[in-house]
């Protein structure tokens, strides 16, 4: 099983890359498992990681796409409420690469 | 998730045999099952020891089991019909991807074991033993396979290729080499009722989400009712309806449609799936039990009537396999199809006049619709020989006033895959899913071009997923790809005051 190094800690992941505990995560995992993706983590990524990480404390499950637009377009303003802005966020698709950072598991399914 | 390290096929100037290159697509396969998702469907958790014997076992069980696969496997006389029929062969050139080479993988086994011919004389039939290498062609191979079909419509005699890979699938788990994507998502449906793992909760919070902007876009309180006993009509529909892009637009669609009917439904939290992962792997035991969930709902909610949403192989189960795996349905309301397709009964309404449609709503749009396989060589809808073909299109026509269909060889019984179906939309096959939607994107392509055609309609959840993703591959926008009920939702002329069901 592979790992990531956080601050002298081994944290489990998968072969894809997504957090095999949980409870591993921090804000540090998440900026390691995006700088292997050529990304640099801005206040608006957070947003998005932030309202993913609480909406899976509540639900058990990453939002839909549809319900994640609408909080960031309540956040962040209407203009970036579409799932265009979040493709320019994560342009591996912020279902999936936005749960990646965010330490919860993959969406499966037709999605 | 590694950036991708291969090239998207260039568009070709006019289809041409391709020029092969024998192992490109040699590989590992998809990631393999974890121990507890393979022990969860029944299958041994890792690759046992004896597995030679028990995959020869196997397939003398599913040899008795389907007399259709041992004709499939003593009837091809290497014809070459199908030679450039599966897009993924012309996506990728691999030799093994010809049809008739992946059959061949599990028919070199079938004959040294099971006739007389390959087992005194294995080397004058092409009967070969099942070696390591073997079995891991299988697995690779196999996954390149989306059980489409295209090319058993080309085979003389009608050999099935997806009903070989699945049985190959099926031996593969057998003996402890299930795929990661399949066997993750068949357990969530026994746990929480869907392949998300969407548990009700969120359902409910989705839904209720999706209401409220209806009601903002529409001003009318159109419903998402989840697990109402006694309404008339449960909806069946992929959970990635719930979740995804472009697919949640039809969902409200079918809201919007059902509104406007003046109709009584309801989803279901328990069966809040249409999809049946179990067709893929070709477990029969696992495509039951996610069938009879189905049953269970229908029979608790006390509904009249079964209607699926857009989703290719979801309907080619309940279309042709339902009844014997979950039925009988005498408790449903016979004077309806048992079960109805949502395209059928949006065009039922359409017909009678219960719904009226703007057409200039769509005039921003000029579409071209994708028959997916599984709808376009699996199943029937409405009453007449292909109506799968000409419903889907009727309801699209009768939303918009630019429609454009796509080359006829590439359209209805010789629709290409979108190049993710059959158990294969997951990132660790984006090579050959984007090499596999080659076909389908030069025919889009070429409508593009002569008629100025902006968006692709579907109706399939794999379909959309796949699409939105590839599509960008090939210079298109990834929202190209539609849903014939956004279509519909977005040209239903809604009024408050509902009419009487017809």
């Amino acid at each position: 099983m592979a790992s990531i190094d956080v601050n002298g800690k081994s944290v489990e992941v998968d072969e894809e890359g997504y957090l095999v505990n949980l409870s591993e995560w921090t804000q540090d995992a998440a900026k390691i498992l995006s700088a292997q993706d050529e990304l640099e983590l801005t206040d608006n990524h957070w947003e998005v990681i932030n309202f993913l990480r609480e909406y899976y404390d509540e639900y058990q499950i990453a939002p839909a796409v549809r319900v994640l637009t609408k909080a960031i377009g309540k956040k962040l303003g209407p203009e970036k409420g579409n799932s265009k802005y979040l493709y320019e966020l994560f342009p591996y698709g912020p279902a999936k690469q936005a749960c990646r950072f965010a330490g919860l598991p993959k969406p499966t399914g037709c999605v | 998730m590694a950036k991708t390290k291969f090239d998207t096929p260039e568009f070709r100037p006019y289809p041409t045999v391709p020029v092969l290159k024998p192992g490109v697509m040699k590989g590992n396969g998809p990631f393999v099952a974890k121990p507890d998702m393979q022990e969860a469907l029944g299958f041994p958790g890792e690759l046992i020891d004896d597995w030679h014997d028990v995959a020869i076992e196997k397939m003398g069980d599913l040899l008795k089991k389907y007399r259709s696969l041992r004709v499939f496997l003593d009837s091809c006389v290497k014809c070459g019909a199908c030679t450039d029929k599966c897009h993924y062969m012309i996506g990728t050139n691999d030799p093994k991807n010809m049809p008739v080479a992946r059959q061949d993988l599990l028919r070199q086994v079938y004959r040294r074991h099971f006739t007389l011919a390959g087992k005194l004389f294995p080397k004058l039939v092409g009967a070969k033993d099942l070696t390591k290498d073997v079995l891991d062609d299988w697995y690779n191979y196999f996954h390149q396979c989306s059980q489409c079909r295209r090319c058993s419509v080309f085979c003389p005699y009608g050999i099935d290729t997806a009903e070989i890979s699945m049985a190959a699938r099926e031996i593969l788990d057998t003996v402890g080499l299930g795929q990661k994507y399949c066997n993750e998502i068949i357990p969530k449906i026994y746990k929480i009722g869907n392949n998300l793992g969407l548990p009700k909760p969120a359902l409910a919070n989705t839904l209720e989400g999706l209401e409220e902007d209806i009601k903002d876009e529409t001003g009318l309180d159109i419903r998402m009712p989840l697990d109402v006993e006694g309404a008339d009509i449960l909806l069946i529909t992929p959970s990635a309806d719930f979740f995804a892009e472009p697919h949640i637009d039809g969902l409200i669609g079918y809201a919007k449609v059902f509104h406007q009917a003046g109709a009584s439904w309801t989803l279901s939290s328990y069966a809040s799936e249409a999809a049946n992962f179990g067709m893929f792997i070709g477990s029969y035991e696992n495509m039951r039990k996610v069938s009879q969930r189905i049953r269970k709902a229908a029979i608790d909610l006390k509904v009249k009537r079964i209607i699926f949403g857009e989703c290719g192989h979801a309907w080619r189960v309940a279309y042709s396999f339902l009844n014997t795996l979950a039925g009988p349905f005498d408790f449903l309301d016979t004077r309806y199809p048992v079960p109805q397709h949502i395209c059928e009964y949006t065009y039922d309404l359409i017909q009678k006049g219960v719904i009226k449609l703007d057409k200039s709503a769509n005039d921003h749009r000029r579409l071209t619709f994708h028959d997916s396989c599984n709808v376009a060589r699996g199943t029937r809808m409405g009453d007449k020989p292909g109506g799968q073909f000409d419903i889907p299109r009727e309801v699209i026509k009768a939303c918009c006033n630019y429609y454009y269909d796509m080359e006829p060889d590439t359209i209805k019984d010789q629709t290409y895959c979108c190049g993710g179906g059959g158990g294969l939309l997951t990132d660790d096959l984006i090579e050959i899913r984007v090499k596999g939607a080659l076909p389908r994107m030069e025919a889009l392509k070429q409508v593009v071009d002569d008629h100025g055609v902006t968006h692709m309609a579907a109706i399939c959840a794999i379909c959309k997923t796949q699409f939105a993703k590839v599509l960008p591959y090939y210079g298109f926008e990834m929202d190209t790809v539609i849903s014939i009920h956004q279509l519909v939702g977005d040209a239903i002329v809604l009024t408050t005051e509902v009419k009487t069901p017809g």
